[in-house]
């Protein structure tokens, strides 16, 4: 174990900064850091946070925390913000909405950019989460624009996702397109006092009893629905027996004014127990596990096959030989990985 | 922290931090956008922060670079609180503090002195600072 996971442990501020650094530059040694860090993890409630830009997001994020920490509970969130493609650079602005939390070291606040280079924005966050965990938070937030498949991602490392719809926004086919009505558990009309938020609410509404799967059984395809927790369980045990299925609430909150807060509180707090009663937290789990070990073997064996090509000369010359119509992409393919398959057989006799 | 061979060129993290009573925020905002473009991540602390907000980001962050913005004349009060706030959490050592503003040639030695790596005053360029951070930030 290094010095710096041990300060970690121990509680020091600067040590959990700068884990979460060598987790987003992928510095040489992350892994080992991660790996120490595992068992320490497993008691924090993770909530995810998205929402078109502008929803109020990390107003809302600033005041749900302020409130666990009056409850007492220690807090960290993990703000993702885009960054530039083409300097790399970005402007991360969440922390100006962290007012009520100002200066109270207990509420952990860390910006993340969404480096495009790097890749796996995913793997970083959830390692990053991991990181938190183990320094003790009771309650982590991950905050996060939700537009397309990367932020469905992150999203995923969350016990319970919140997906934040300013009024207005309510245009039917905009609300469908995101995908991010099937990844709610709680959904949030924010800036409730505007004109047209009633309207935005009504929508959601029925949108949603189109989503929710009924709890009688024999209907044709509600079986599917029932089980479908905002996420593709195919892999997963059967989970017949668990009648129960979640309908997800819609809160309506003032974020910057503090209205309606304890409202969403109470229904993430009611959604834990869901997921507790039933077994899901569980479930959720093992499939974010499953999730994870197949994300990382696919990034190794995809690092590993790199440095192969590259030891062969590069891909060029394979572009070559398959523009020539001297070979083709599958073939290619089956000459990269012939002596991976070899070994692999040699190894099971 | 270990060695760390073979580093490839990391994103440099700056906070831009605006200090005190102090309500202008104009250049920040042309500073954050500099170090935007020149690939740095930027976090921008907005206005009327206290010592204890801009040592929290500091070291939550986890910033290679402290730019801390003072027009209001108050830097020989708030700066050295900035700096003790660092050194409390552990958090001094390997960062690089710059402030930036109007400070008389006097206070600049005297803040020099307490730990401050470089002070831009008016008609400092963006190259320059730019330059400057990218020779001087900490090796990690």
């Amino acid at each position: 174990m290094s010095d710096l996971v041990a300060d970690l442990l121990a509680g020091k501020h600067s040590a959990l900064a700068r884990v979460i650094t060598k987790i987003e530059n992928r510095s040489p040694g992350y892994r080992e850091i991660i790996s120490d860090l595992h068992q320490h993890t497993g008691t924090a409630d993770v909530i995810g946070v998205t929402g078109s830009p502008g929803a109020g997001k990390s107003t809302l994020v600033d005041k749900v925390a302020a409130t666990y920490r009056e409850q007492g509970q220690t807090v960290g969130v993990i703000a993702i913000d885009p960054s530039s493609p083409f300097s790399g650079g970005a402007v991360l602005g969440d922390r100006i909405r962290m007012a009520s939390n100002a200066g109270d070291m207990d509420m952990f606040f860390r910006s993340m950019s969404a480096r495009g280079s790097l890749g796996g924005l995913s793997t970083a966050t959830t390692d990053a989460v991991t990181a938190l965990d183990a320094f003790g938070k009771d309650k982590i937030i991950v905050e996060t624009v939700g537009a397309g498949q990367n932020e469905v991602d992150i999203v995923r490392t969350a016990d319970t996702v919140a997906v934040l719809v300013p009024p207005g926004s309510g245009d039917d086919v905009q609300m469908l397109k995101a995908g991010i009505l099937e990844i709610g558990d709680v959904f949030v009309v924010n800036k409730a006092d505007l004109d047209g938020a009633d309207r935005t609410v009504q929508q959601l509404r029925e949108m949603l009893q189109g989503r929710s799967g009924r709890p009688d059984s024999g209907h044709h395809g509600a079986t599917e629905l029932a089980g479908d927790h905002g996420d593709a369980s195919d892999d997963s045990d059967e989970e017949d027996d668990e009648s129960e299925t979640w309908n997800p609430p819609i809160v309506e909150t003032v974020a910057n004014r503090g209205e309606g807060v304890e409202d969403f509180l109470d229904a993430l707090a009611n959604h834990g127990d869901y997921l507790d009663r039933t077994g899901r937290r569980e479930g959720q789990a093992r499939e974010r596990f499953a999730a994870e070990i197949r994300t990382l073997l696919r990034e190794d064996a995809n690092e590993l096959l790199v440095d192969e090509l590259n030891r062969r000369g590069g891909i060029e010359h394979y572009v070559d030989a398959v523009i020539e119509r001297h070979t083709d992409p599958y073939t290619v393919v089956d000459e990269v990985l012939a002596p991976l398959r070899e070994c692999l057989d040699e190894r099971r006799d | 922290m270990s060695v760390e061979q073979e580093q490839t060129e990391r994103t440099i993290r700056c906070l831009v931090a605006k200090v005190g009573l102090d309500g202008h925020d104009r250049g920040a905002h042309v500073i954050a956008r500099a170090l935007r473009d020149a690939g740095f991540e930027v976090i921008y602390s907005g206005l009327h922060r206290a010592p204890d907000e801009v040592v929290q980001a500091a070291v939550q962050e986890d910033v290679d670079v402290v730019g801390i913005s003072i027009l209001s004349g108050a830097h020989n009060t708030l700066v050295p609180k900035i700096l003790d706030g660092l050194k409390e959490y552990d958090a001094f050592d390997d960062r690089l503090i710059l402030v930036g503003g109007i400070v008389p040639d006097d206070d600049q030695d005297e803040l020099r002195d307490l730990g401050v790596d470089e002070i831009f005053g008016p008609g400092a360029s963006m190259e320059e600072m730019i330059d400057y951070i990218h020779e001087n930030a900490p090796e990690r």
